[in-house]
C-alpha cells in the first residue's frame, strides 16, 4: 500500500514531490495505522486516489500560474526582446496558417457532396491529352462499365435571360440529372430535375445568389416562366447557396438530353461527365473498368477512338498541376519564414539565457531544483509562442480574405478560404511546435550548465557552445531565405517572361462586349448580318473609335472551338493534334481592330456572301504546316464539311492564353455560315478599338445595342489587357506574398547574424580588449569580426542553392521554361544574402574595434 | 503599513483549509499530521483535512509567507526525522487577524437583520 502512495505521488510536479514526498508518506502512513477491518485496504486506497489526483492537479495549477507571473515580470523586464520574439512568432504563424487555411481549402477538405471520395471526374484521352467526352463514348461508356453505380454529363452554355430584372447574360450549364444525384444535391426550394425532365427539358434550376440577385429570392418564382434565349423555360427549383457546379461561375442549371443525331459523330467532345464510385470499389479498379471499355470501343472505332484511353480522376483532384503548385509553393515559402522565426527566436533565446547565466545559477543556489528553472524557461518560450501565436492568427485572419484570389475558378464550391476551427487546430499545433522547437534547446542548455561554473564569472565554457549552437541556426537562417529569395527570384523571372510573350495582338485600347444572339430568335444567317451591321455601323461612327468588329469567341476566353481539317478534299475527317485548328468566324476588320498583322492577300470583306465562293483566312503556322515554303493564298481545305479557297493569311495569336501552345487558327466570314447551324459558333463578341476610355464608351454602345435589339442583353463588358493580364493574375499575387515574405526572411537572417556577432563580441570583448592593449590594429580586430559572419553567411548561401534547386525541380512547372539552375537568379539571391550579412556585421565589427582596453580589462 | 494592508485585503478571503491551518499554529508549532489531528479535535470531526490538501496548502502559505518551517525541532523521544514543524509567521497573524474581522462583521451584519443560526 505505502509502495502504491508513493507511485501515486509521482503525479506532482517533482519539486513537491522532494519538499513535501516525506512527509505525505507518514501523515499517510499515520492514518493507515487508525483504520482497520477486512476493507481497509480498498478504502485506503480510494483514500489515497481522491486525494492524490485532484491536489497534484492544483499544485500543478499553482506552479504554472507562478510560472507565468514570473514569466510576465522576467519578459516585462526586457520589452525589446518580448516584443521581438513576438513578432517573430506571429509573422511564422500567421503565414503559416494563412498559408494552410488555403492549402486546406484547396487541396485537402473533403468537397461540399456527401462521400465526396466516390465521386470521380471522368476524360477521355486521345494520345494521351485530356479530353472532354462525345456523347456516343459517354453512351457507350455508360453502358459497358461495371465500377460505377452512375454517371453524368454536363456541359457549359450561355443563356440570355429575359423575364428577370433586365436581360442579361446567364452561365448555365446543362446536365443530365444524374449529375444531381451523383453529387447528392438537393434543392433549397422547389425539387431538381427527375429523369422525366430530360425529354423535353424545357425547366431550370436557379443558383442562389441568381435567385437572390435576378429574383429578389421571390418563393413564388418556383413555377413561374423565363424565358432563355427565346424560349420557355419553367423554374422548379432553386439550390442552396453552398451549391456551385462545376465550377464557381455557374448561375443555373437546366436538363440536357440527347437526340439520335448527337450520336452521330463520335470525335465531338464536349461533354464533361463524372460518376460516384459503387461502394467498395478503387479507384483503381473503376481505371481499369473504364481503361477495358475504352480500349473496345477504340477496337469497334479505330478511326474516330484511335489511342484514346480513359482516365478516371478523384473530384478532389482534378486540378491542375500549376494550381496545386501555386498552393504548395506558397505553404513552403511560409515554412520557411516559421523555421527561419523558430531559428531566430532560439537564436535569441540562448543569448538571453547566456545573459541570465548568474541570474538562474544564483536562483539554483538559493534551492531552486533543475526541473525548475528548466520547467521555468520553457513557461516563457510557451507565453511567448503562445502570445505571438495569437497575434499571428489574427494576422490570418485578416490576409486569408486576400488569398482567396488563388482559389482556382474551377473548384466546385462556393465558399471562400476562411479560418475555422480546423484551422484554428492547426495554427495551435503550430504554436506548440514553435515554442518548444525554439524553447526546449536553450532551457536543456541551462538546465545542464552546472550551477557552479555559471558563478564563476568569467567561464566562457557555456558560452562557446551557446556560440556555436547559435552559429548554426544563423547558417539555417542565411540558407531559408536564399531558397525564399532564389525560388521567388525564378517565379518572378517565369512571370516576367510569360507577360514578355507577343500574345500575337495588341490589346491596348481595345473594349470587349458580349451580346450574344439567342439561337432560336436569330436561327438565319441573314438576321445576325444585319444586327452585326446595325451595331458595327453606329459604333464606328463613334467619337474616338477606330474600329469595330465582331467575332465568335475573344483569344484566351474561348479556348476551345478546335475543329479538324482535310486537304484536298475527301471523307469524313477525325480531329488529332496534326490536323485541328480553332475555328472563329468574323466580320471585317477583325484583325485590324485587334491588330493582327495581315501577312498575305486580303481580310474577310463584305462581298464574301452566301452565294460566292467560301473563303478563309488562316494564321501564318497553318500556312506553313500544311503548305512549308509556299504561299497559302489560293490553296484549298475542307472544314465542317465545305471547302474553303484561302484569300489571306494573318499573324499567329495565342488562343490558349501565354502559357500554352495554340493551335493554327482558321477564320471564316460570319456571313458565310449556313442557316441554322454551329450552335456555338455565331459571332457574340463585339471588339471595339478606341482612343476614348471604356466609361465613355459604354452608354453609347449600350445605346446603339437596344436600338438594334431591344431585348439583346450586353455582358461581360471587359477591356481586352484586363484579359491579357488575367494569364498572370494568380502569379502576380503569388509572387507579391513570396516577395513579402523572402524580404521578411532576408530581414530576420540579416538581424539574426547581427545577434550573433554582437553576442560574439561582447563575450570577447576581454580578449579583444587584451589584443589592442598588446598592439593589434583595429582593422585586423574588424576584419577577424566580419570574416566570422561572412563566413556564416558564405555556408548558409551554399547549403541554402542547394535545396533551392531542389525546391525548383519540384517547381518546374510553374518556371515557363526557366531553368532551376539560372546563374542570374541564383547570383542576386546570394549576392542579396552576403551584402545582407555585412550590414548585419557592420556595427558588430565597429563596436569591437571600438573596445576600450582598459574598461575590457577592468571587468576581469 | 498601507502597503501592508493592500497585501492582506489581497489573500482575504482565506481558503477555509488555509485558515484552520493557521489557527491550529497559533498557539504552538505543529508538524503536518499534528495539524490534521489539531483541525479535526477542534471542529468535532467536522473537518478532517487530507494529507494533499494540507500540504498543498502548506506549500502555498509557505510561498505567501503566512507561515515558515521551523529548523529547530522540539525535542522528543517520539521524533519522526521525517517530520517538518511549521510556526505562523507575524504576517500570517495580522492575516487570520484580518480573516477573524472579516468573518465576525459578516456575522454581525447577518445578526442585525436578525437572522439567528438556531433552526426554527
Amino acid at each position: 500500500m505505502k509502495r502504491f502512495y508513493r507511485a501515486l505521488l509521482h503525479l506532482y510536479p517533482r519539486g513537491f514531490r522532494a519538499e513535501y514526498g516525506p512527509e505525505l508518506c507518514a501523515t499517510f502512513e499515520e492514518r493507515a495505522r487508525e483504520l482497520s477491518g477486512p476493507l481497509a485496504p480498498l478504502y485506503l486506497a480510494l483514500l489515497a486516489v481522491g486525494d492524490v489526483v485532484p491536489n497534484a492537479l492544483a499544485v500543478h495549477w499553482d506552479t504554472l500560474r507562478q510560472d507565468v507571473r514570473f514569466a510576465a515580470r522576467s519578459l516585462r523586464r526586457t520589452p525589446g526582446f518580448a516584443v521581438t520574439a513576438v513578432l517573430l512568432v506571429a509573422l511564422g504563424v500567421g503565414a503559416n496558417t494563412a498559408a494552410f487555411s488555403l492549402a486546406d481549402f484547396v487541396l485537402l477538405r473533403p468537397l461540399p457532396f456527401p462521400e465526396p471520395d466516390r465521386i470521380v471526374r471522368l476524360w477521355q484521352t486521345p494520345a494521351g491529352f485530356r479530353n472532354e467526352l462525345s456523347p456516343a463514348n459517354y453512351r457507350d461508356w455508360k453502358a459497358m462499365t461495371r465500377s460505377v453505380e452512375t454517371m453524368g454529363a454536363y456541359t457549359a452554355r450561355s443563356m440570355n435571360l429575359v423575364g428577370a430584372v433586365e436581360p442579361r447574360r446567364l452561365e448555365t450549364v446543362t446536365m443530365t440529372p444524374e449529375v444531381l444525384r451523383i453529387l447528392g444535391a438537393r434543392a433549397r426550394a422547389g425539387r431538381v430535375f427527375t429523369p422525366a425532365d430530360s425529354t423535353d427539358g424545357r425547366v431550370i434550376v436557379l443558383s442562389d445568389a441568381l435567385w437572390q440577385s435576378q429574383f429578389g429570392g421571390d418563393p413564388r418564382v418556383i413555377g413561374s416562366v423565363v424565358r432563355l434565349d427565346g424560349a420557355p423555360f419553367t423554374v422548379i427549383g432553386v439550390m442552396p447557396p453552398s451549391f456551385r457546379f462545376p465550377n464557381r461561375q455557374t448561375e443555373a442549371w437546366t436538363p440536357l438530353f440527347f437526340h439520335e443525331s448527337d450520336f452521330v459523330d463520335r470525335t465531338d467532345t464536349y461533354l464533361e461527365a463524372i460518376a460516384r464510385l459503387k461502394d467498395g470499389v478503387s479507384l483503381e479498379q473503376a481505371q481499369r473498368d473504364f481503361a477495358s471499355a475504352a480500349a473496345e470501343l477504340e477496337r469497334r472505332y479505330p478511326r474516330e477512338d484511335k489511342e484514346t484511353g480513359a482516365l478516371v480522376v478523384g473530384l478532389r483532384d482534378d486540378l491542375s498541376v500549376r494550381s496545386r503548385l501555386l498552393v504548395l509553393a506558397l505553404g513552403g515559402a511560409a515554412l520557411c519564414i516559421l523555421l527561419l522565426a523558430c531559428a531566430n527566436l532560439a537564436s535569441l533565446l540562448l543569448a538571453r539565457a547566456a545573459h541570465r547565466a548568474h541570474e538562474l545559477a544564483v536562483r539554483a543556489a538559493l534551492g531552486a531544483g533543475r526541473e525548475r528553472l528548466v520547467r521555468q524557461l520553457i513557461t516563457e518560450s510557451v507565453a511567448l509562442a503562445v502570445v505571438g501565436g495569437a497575434a499571428g492568427i489574427a494576422v490570418a485572419v485578416a490576409g486569408v480574405p486576400l488569398l482567396a484570389r488563388l482559389v482556382p475558378n474551377t473548384l466546385p464550391t462556393a465558399a471562400q478560404p476562411t479560418v475555422d476551427a480546423r484551422v484554428l487546430l492547426a495554427a495551435a499545433l503550430l504554436v506548440a511546435i514553435t515554442g518548444l522547437a525554439f524553447g526546449v534547446a536553450p532551457a536543456i542548455g541551462a538546465g545542464r550548465s552546472s550551477a557552479l561554473d555559471a558563478l564563476r564569472e568569467g567561464t566562457r565554457a557555456a558560452g562557446g557552445r551557446t556560440r556555436r549552437l547559435r552559429a548554426v541556426l544563423v547558417i539555417l537562417e542565411v540558407a531559408a531565405s536564399v531558397v525564399l529569395l532564389i525560388s521567388s527570384g525564378l517565379l518572378l523571372r517565369a512571370a516576367l517572361r510569360i507577360q514578355g510573350t507577343d500574345p500575337g495582338f495588341r490589346a491596348d485600347g481595345v473594349l470587349t462586349v458580349q451580346t450574344a444572339l439567342p439561337f432560336s430568335k436569330y436561327a438565319i444567317t441573314a438576321r445576325r448580318e444585319q444586327f452585326y451591321d446595325h451595331v458595327l455601323r453606329d459604333v464606328r461612327a463613334l467619337p474616338g473609335v477606330r474600329d469595330a468588329a465582331y467575332v465568335t469567341g475573344l483569344p484566351m476566353r474561348m479556348r476551345g472551338g478546335i475543329w479538324p481539317v482535310t486537304i484536298g478534299g475527301g471523307e469524313e475527317v477525325v480531329a488529332d493534334p496534326t490536323n485541328s485548328v480553332s475555328l472563329r468566324f468574323a466580320t471585317p476588320r477583325f484583325f485590324a481592330t485587334l491588330g493582327i498583322p495581315l501577312r498575305e492577300g486580303r481580310d474577310i470583306s463584305r462581298t464574301d456572301r452566301r452565294e460566292s465562293p467560301l473563303v478563309a483566312v488562316v494564321s501564318e503556322s497553318f500556312a506553313k504546316r500544311h503548305w512549308p515554303g509556299q504561299s497559302g493564298i489560293g490553296k484549298r481545305f475542307t472544314i465542317a464539311s465545305g471547302e474553303r479557297e484561302i484569300v489571306g493569311v494573318v499573324g499567329d495569336i495565342r488562343v490558349r492564353g501565354l502559357e500554352r501552345p495554340s493551335e493554327p487558327q482558321v477564320y471564316l466570314p460570319s456571313s458565310q455560315m449556313p442557316d441554322s447551324s454551329y450552335f456555338a459558333y455565331p459571332p457574340k463578341e463585339l471588339v471595339v478599338r478606341s482612343a476614348s476610355s471604356a466609361a465613355a464608351l459604354l452608354p453609347a454602345i449600350r445605346r446603339i445595342v437596344r436600338t438594334a435589339d431591344p431585348e439583346q442583353p450586353i455582358s461581360d463588358v471587359r477591356e481586352m489587357t484586363a484579359i491579357v493580364s488575367d494569364e498572370t493574375a494568380s502569379r502576380v499575387t503569388q509572387l507579391r506574398l513570396l516577395g513579402a515574405l523572402s524580404a521578411i526572411a532576408l530581414l530576420i537572417a540579416g538581424v539574426g547574424i547581427h545577434g550573433l556577432l554582437g553576442f560574439t563580441v561582447s563575450r570577447r570583448a576581454r580578449e579583444i580588449g587584451v589584443r589592442l592593449a598588446l598592439g593589434e590594429r583595429a582593422g585586423s580586430v574588424v576584419r577577424r569580426v566580419l570574416r566570422e559572419g561572412l563566413s556564416l553567411a558564405f555556408a548558409g548561401v551554399a547549403v541554402g542553392i542547394v535545396i533551392a534547386y531542389a525546391a525548383a525541380h519540384a517547381m518546374a512547372a510553374l518556371l515557363a521554361g526557366i531553368r532551376p539552375d539560372d546563374p542570374a537568379t541564383i547570383g542576386v539571391a546570394a549576392a542579396l544574402c552576403i551584402v545582407t550579412a555585412l550590414i548585419g556585421c557592420a556595427h558588430p565589427a565597429v563596436r569591437a574595434a571600438r573596445v576600450d582596453p582598459v574598461t575590457a580589462l577592468r571587468a576581469e | 503599513m498601507s502597503q501592508d494592508r493592500a497585501a492582506i485585503e489581497a489573500l482575504l478571503p482565506l481558503p477555509p483549509a488555509t485558515f484552520h491551518i493557521l489557527l491550529a499554529l497559533v498557539d504552538q508549532e505543529r508538524h503536518g499530521y499534528a495539524i490534521i489531528q489539531d483541525v479535526e479535535a477542534r471542529t468535532d470531526g467536522a473537518l478532517r483535512l487530507s494529507a494533499g490538501t494540507l500540504y498543498r496548502s502548506i506549500a502555498r502559505m509557505v510561498e505567501q509567507g503566512l507561515i515558515r518551517e521551523v529548523t529547530k525541532r522540539p525535542r522528543s523521544v517520539l521524533d519522526d526525522e521525517r517530520r517538518r514543524y511549521y510556526r505562523v509567521t507575524p504576517f500570517g497573524l495580522d492575516v487570520a487577524r484580518a480573516e477573524m474581522r472579516r468573518l465576525t462583521d459578516l456575522v454581525r451584519l447577518a445578526r442585525a437583520r436578525g437572522l439567528t443560526p438556531e433552526t426554527a
